[in-house]
Parts: C-alpha cells; sequence; structure tokens
C-alpha cells in the first residue's frame, strides 16, 4: 500500500500514535541511560517501576479516590522513594561486582514485582478513564486529534527537555555528569557519591513511574505491560546509543514514528522493525547512531 | 617454599583472587576428579530416580539440565551473558517437532535437524551480538529473541500459533526401538551425558583456556594475538546449538511446543538454574534445573507466586550466594580438608584460578 493513497486523517492517526510510543520510549530510555551512566548497570526492573506508576495510579483513585492529577504528582514520589531504597538496600552492596550481577538482580526485583501484582490482580488488563479535563479531541478539517494524547506528547516532551536541561545547566547535573565520568574525584571533593547514587535511581524510578501514570488511561494497566515495552526500548538505547541525551530522545521519536508508518505501509512487520534496524545499525556502527565510541 | 612461612601461599592466593575482584564468580570443585564424581553421583542418581519419581518430570529437568550447561558454557567461561537463548530452544522444539508431526521424520532425525537448525541461527545472531560486549550484549541477545518470538507469532501455518504444535509423535529410534517409556528415559539420560561431557572437553580445551583468558582480560588476549570476537562467536554458536538439544529433546518428551519456548521468560530460567546450581560449574546446571524445575512443578498451584519466589532466589543468590549450590558445597568441603590438614601448607587458597576452574 502506498502511504500516499490514504485518507489523510488515518495517515495523522498513526503518526500521532507513532510520536506517543516514541514518546513512551524516549522517557524510559532517558531513566535508563541517566541510571547506566552514573550506577553502570541496566535497570531491568525498569519496565516494572513504569508498571508499578500505572498500577498506583489505578489504586490512588480505587482505594483512596484519588484521581489522576493527584496521581501525576504522588506516584512519582513514591516510585522514586521506592527506587532509593532499592538502591540502598539491594544494588549498593554490589557496587564493587560484576555489572552482570547488577542486571540479574534488577531482572530478579522485575520478577518480584510483577509476580506480586500479577497474584493480586491477575494478569487481565485494568481500564482507566481518561481525566474529563483532557476527553474530547481537537478537529483541524478532517483531522481529529484526542487531548489526552496531545497533552501526553507535550508533558512527556517536557519532562524530557526539562531533565537534559537540568543535567546540562544545573550544579546537581554537574556533579552527576563529573560523577559518571570518575566518582572517586568527586568523592574528595566532598561530593556524596553515595547519596547521588541513590538520588539517581530514585529519579530514574521516578521518571518511570511518572511514565507509567501517563500510560495508564492509553494502554491497559496490566502487569507484564512493563517487560513488553522494556525490550523495546532496549534496543532504542542499542540504536541510540548511551551517550547523549538529545540522541536518546531523537532515537526513541523517529523509531516510534517508523514503527507506525510501518504498521500501514506493512503491518506484519510492525512488531519486529526495531530490532530489524538495531540489527543494522549494529553492522553497521556498533556503538549506536550518538554513542561515543568506547 | 612451602615451610617457610604460611603467609606466602595466602597472598598468592589474594593476589589472584584481587585480579578478578568483582568478576563473575565461576566456580567449581577444587580438582578435575572431584567434579567428575560429583557428576557421576548426580547420573547415578538419575538412573534410578524413575523407581521413585514421575520419569517425565525427571526427563523435562534432563532437557533443561542440557538448556542450562548451553547457559552455562557461555556465561561462566565466555563471560557473556545471554538474554535471548530460548531463541535457539524454541526454533529448535519447533523444528524437531514439525519435521518429527508432518515429514515424518525419525527422532534422532528430527532431534539433529533441530540442533543444526539452532546452529544456523546462532551462528547469524552470535555474528551480530559479539560486536558489542557486557550489558549490551545481553540487552541484543534479548532484542534478536524478542524478533524470533514475533516470528513465531506471525506464521501460525508452522508454529500452530496460540495452540502450537501438540501430540508430536515420538516415533522409534532409527526406525527400530520405539521411543517410549525406559527407551525414552536412557536416551534422555544419554544425552544429557553427552552434552555435559561435549561442555567439559570444550571447557578443558586449549579453546577453553582462551576463552577464559579473553573473559579475564581481553586487552591481554588481544595482544598476545588471540581475536577476541572470532573465539565468542564460536563460543556463542556451540551454546546455541547445546540449547537447541536441550529444545529438540523437550519437543520429544513433552510431546507439545508452544510460544512459552520462545518467550522471554524461558530465556531467564535457565539462567537462573545456573546461578542457583553454581556459574562455571559442570554439574551446577544440572542441580539447578532440578531445583527450579522441582519448584515450578510442585509450587505450580500457587500460580503467580511461583515468579516472585523465582525473583527472590535471583536476588538471594545475587546478593549472599554468588557461587550457587556447587560453590557451596565446595567452600564445605574445603573446611573440612582445612580442618584435617591443618597443620599442613596446602592451602587450598594457593590455587591459580585456572586450575580452580577446569571442572
Amino acid at each position: 500500500m502506498d502511504l500516499f493513497d490514504l485518507p489523510l486523517p488515518i495517515l495523522f492517526g498513526q503518526l500521532m500514535l507513532g510520536l506517543l510510543n516514541g514518546s513512551f520510549y524516549a522517557m524510559l530510555s532517558l531513566g535508563l541511560a541517566v541510571i547506566f551512566g552514573l550506577l553502570n548497570i541496566v535497570n531491568f526492573a525498569h519496565g516494572a517501576q513504569y508498571m508499578l506508576g500505572a498500577f498506583l495510579t489505578w489504586m490512588l483513585l480505587t482505594y483512596l479516590g484519588i484521581g489522576f492529577w493527584g496521581a501525576l504528582i504522588i506516584v512519582p514520589i513514591v516510585a522514586g522513594l521506592t527506587g532509593m531504597v532499592i538502591e540502598r538496600v539491594l544494588i549498593a552492596p554490589l557496587a564493587d561486582a560484576d555489572h552482570l550481577y547488577g542486571l540479574l538482580l534488577t531482572f530478579g526485583i522485575a520478577l518480584v514485582i510483577q509476580g506480586g501484582f500479577q497474584v493480586a490482580y491477575g494478569a487481565a488488563g485494568i481500564p482507566y478513564r481518561i481525566p474529563e479535563a483532557l476527553a474530547g479531541g481537537q478537529r483541524f478539517g478532517a483531522i481529529f486529534l484526542p487531548n489526552y494524547r496531545l497533552f501526553v506528547l507535550v508533558v512527556s516532551l517536557t519532562v524530557c527537555i526539562g531533565l537534559w536541561l537540568a543535567i546540562e545547566k544545573t550544579n546537581l547535573g554537574a556533579y552527576l555528569r563529573a560523577a559518571t565520568e570518575n566518582p572517586e574525584l568527586v568523592s574528595v571533593f566532598g561530593i556524596n557519591v553515595p547519596l547521588l547514587v541513590s538520588v539517581t535511581y530514585g529519579l530514574g524510578a521516578a521518571l518511570a513511574g511518572f511514565a507509567g501514570v501517563l500510560a495508564a488511561p492509553i494502554y491497559s494497566v496490566n502487569p507484564t505491560m512493563g517487560v513488553e515495552l522494556l525490550i523495546i526500548v532496549f534496543a532504542v538505547v542499542v540504536v541510540g546509543g548511551m551517550g547523549s541525551i538529545a540522541g536518546a530522545v531523537v532515537t526513541a521519536l523517529v523509531l516510534g514514528l517508523i514503527e507506525a508508518l510501518t504498521k500501514i505501509v506493512y503491518p506484519e512487520a510492525a512488531s519486529i522493525v526495531i530490532f530489524v534496524i538495531m540489527i543494522i545499525v549494529l553492522m553497521v556502527r556498533p556503538t549506536g547512531i550518538f554513542g561515543r565510541t568506547a | 617454599m612451602s615451610h617457610v612461612s604460611t603467609a606466602q601461599p595466602d597472598t598468592i592466593g589474594m593476589t589472584a583472587e584481587g585480579e578478578r575482584e568483582g568478576a563473575i564468580v565461576a566456580v567449581a570443585s577444587n580438582t578435575n576428579r572431584r567434579a567428575l564424581m560429583l557428576l557421576v553421583v548426580l547420573a547415578v542418581a538419575f538412573a534410578f530416580a524413575p523407581l521413585v519419581i514421575y520419569p517425565v518430570f525427571l526427563m523435562k529437568i534432563m532437557c533443561f539440565a542440557i538448556f542450562a550447561s548451553s547457559v552455562n558454557l557461555l556465561l561462566g567461561h565466555g563471560g557473556l551473558l545471554s538474554f535471548g537463548h530460548t531463541a535457539f530452544f524454541g526454533l529448535a522444539a519447533y523444528s524437531t517437532g514439525y519435521l518429527a508431526k508432518n515429514a515424518g521424520l525419525t527422532p534422532e532425525l528430527a532431534l539433529i535437524a533441530g540442533v543444526v537448525a539452532s546452529l544456523m541461527l546462532g551462528a547469524v545472531f552470535g555474528a551480530i551480538a559479539v560486536r558489542r560486549s557486557g550489558i549490551y550484549f545481553a540487552m541484543i541477545t534479548l532484542a534478536l529473541a524478542q524478533f524470533v518470538y514475533f516470528m513465531a507469532v506471525q506464521n501460525p501455518q508452522v508454529t500452530g500459533g496460540e495452540d502450537g504444535l501438540q501430540s508430536i509423535p515420538r516415533g522409534a529410534l532409527f526406525g527400530v526401538i520405539p521411543l517410549n517409556g525406559t527407551a525414552l528415559y536412557v536416551f534422555c539420560l544419554v544425552l544429557t551425558l553427552f552434552a555435559v561431557a561435549l561442555v567439559h572437553r570444550i571447557v578443558t580445551s586449549p579453546f577453553g583456556h582462551v576463552l577464559r583468558a579473553i573473559r579475564d582480560n581481553r586487552d591481554r588476549a588481544l595482544t598476545l594475538g588471540y581475536k577476541p570476537e572470532r573465539y565468542q562467536w564460536i563460543v556463542y554458536t556451540l551454546s546455541a546449538g547445546l540449547a537447541g538439544l536441550g529444545g529438540g529433546l523437550k519437543a520429544l518428551v513433552l510431546q507439545v511446543v508452544t510460544l512459552t519456548d520462545v518467550h522471554l521468560t524461558n530465556s531467564a530460567e535457565p539462567i537462573l538454574m545456573t546461578l542457583v546450581g553454581g556459574i562455571g560449574s559442570l554439574s551446577g546446571p544440572v542441580i539447578g534445573a532440578s531445583v527450579i524445575v522441582a519448584i515450578q512443578y510442585y509450587l505450580s498451584p500457587f500460580g503467580a507466586w511461583v515468579t516472585v519466589l523465582q525473583g527472590l532466589i535471583f536476588i538471594a543468590c545475587v546478593l549472599a550466594f554468588k557461587s550457587g549450590v556447587v560453590g557451596l558445597l565446595t567452600a564445605i568441603e574445603t573446611r573440612i580438608r582445612q580442618f584435617r590438614t591443618r597443620q599442613g601448607d596446602k592451602n587450598p587458597r594457593g590455587r591459580t584460578t585456572d586450575e580452580q576452574e577446569r571442572s
């Protein structure tokens, strides 16, 4: 099928969906990259923390009557604090061990969180209603854009840009970058590196939780929603390389778009196209498009 | 230099350990002979176990022991963590099952075809994956396996989709010996022993030594003229074939292949088994497979609690028992020997790492 034969609304709908998925890839790969930079571990629990965010959103509404807007503030804080505790209690003792142990550990943590929610709520998806204020949509001629999706797109991009500014322009960001390069030297200057590590991990977890809140009204809330997304995010990270934050965001959005376009042109390949791109990038440029040559 | 001071061998031991501090803890029994003894004990146990334990359950353990051995070969001796070995296990299971069912191949031919398919896929995936090492390697293998999973989902005419391949015939070995009851059990046991012996042969060969040298110090091995990527590619391909043997055998034993055999969780299981048994040891995967399959079998009424428990085992092994069951046994044995020969100077810590790992 030719792209240009498509009715404009369908094309736009798909592109919108692609950008939307891409913005989720961006938020999650950012958290992964920041954690990886400082802790040198791939956080396999990232998907579970995202799922936790979505579930907490639903639980706040169901058990405490706190709606979407409250969740948008409470959930990242809870997820971040949980993350800091996990880092302190479980991950910190592994600081000197091989990176692979960190990977296995976080994978175990993911299994515990995921299994726990499966025990409590089963494997079926739970719906979450779009907040009142964001129901409906905008109509531009034949094109209809749902308000909530526009909102997610704007908010997630704002968060990504905000994080980028925070890392590049603030003092804390400078400490973070310095500690990524040489943690021992930074601690000599009187900066509490273990605390910085905990905060960074908490920040990554909070970001994943925040993405989970945004995801709750769009994707159905279920215990395995994180795992499936995380594998794609890994491929995104491999394609983009973990060297630059702006690069990671751009890669995530572009891959989201490519995935959506593939869904129109050749639907069978939509679920594998990102992996195919990953393979090609690895053959041509093993460090990833924006990766630093190690 | 033995009688001068006991401190000397200690120091040597510590520097040898210090060099590898933080690296993947590859354990093994103290000597080749001891590791083989443990293995013989296990083999005898498996030979007589069907008298008291349900044989299909035991055969499932053996399939996963082979699968875990393949991951162990790669992780314990190559230092490479594959999070995508389910691709090879699943591909071989589907190939063997499909050919036995639809092409009427005898079981040994179907099995060989499955292993060959896995070897070929392993050669292709290996060439891609060894371009990055460490953490990236794990992520890439995971993504590649997901690729295979989607292929299986999208080709229901071959894989049977959600239903999978059912009632796969076991047929007759070489067209003569019907693979039922005792014959099937012996077939499984022989193949499992073959797989373990093969791993033993690989890791004790000069190839195995170079592989560990690359794992411990890639740059040094490179300077000595070895090509790390080529060695890693070869061991990855071999390991893929071995995972295929486990998968193909599973198709014949359980007579069913479904999407769970290519799913991500099936990649994590052999890693968990290896970790529980003891990374790098010969009998570790067999012990680990027994533990994990038993947990799944006996705790299956508790549903998702099994997932929680597996997660907790992962966490406990990584934080407290990096060397697994075999490491624990070795530590106990070393204690006993130290206690017996307290006056002597046979401190086992003076041994080089390579000697300790040979088993």
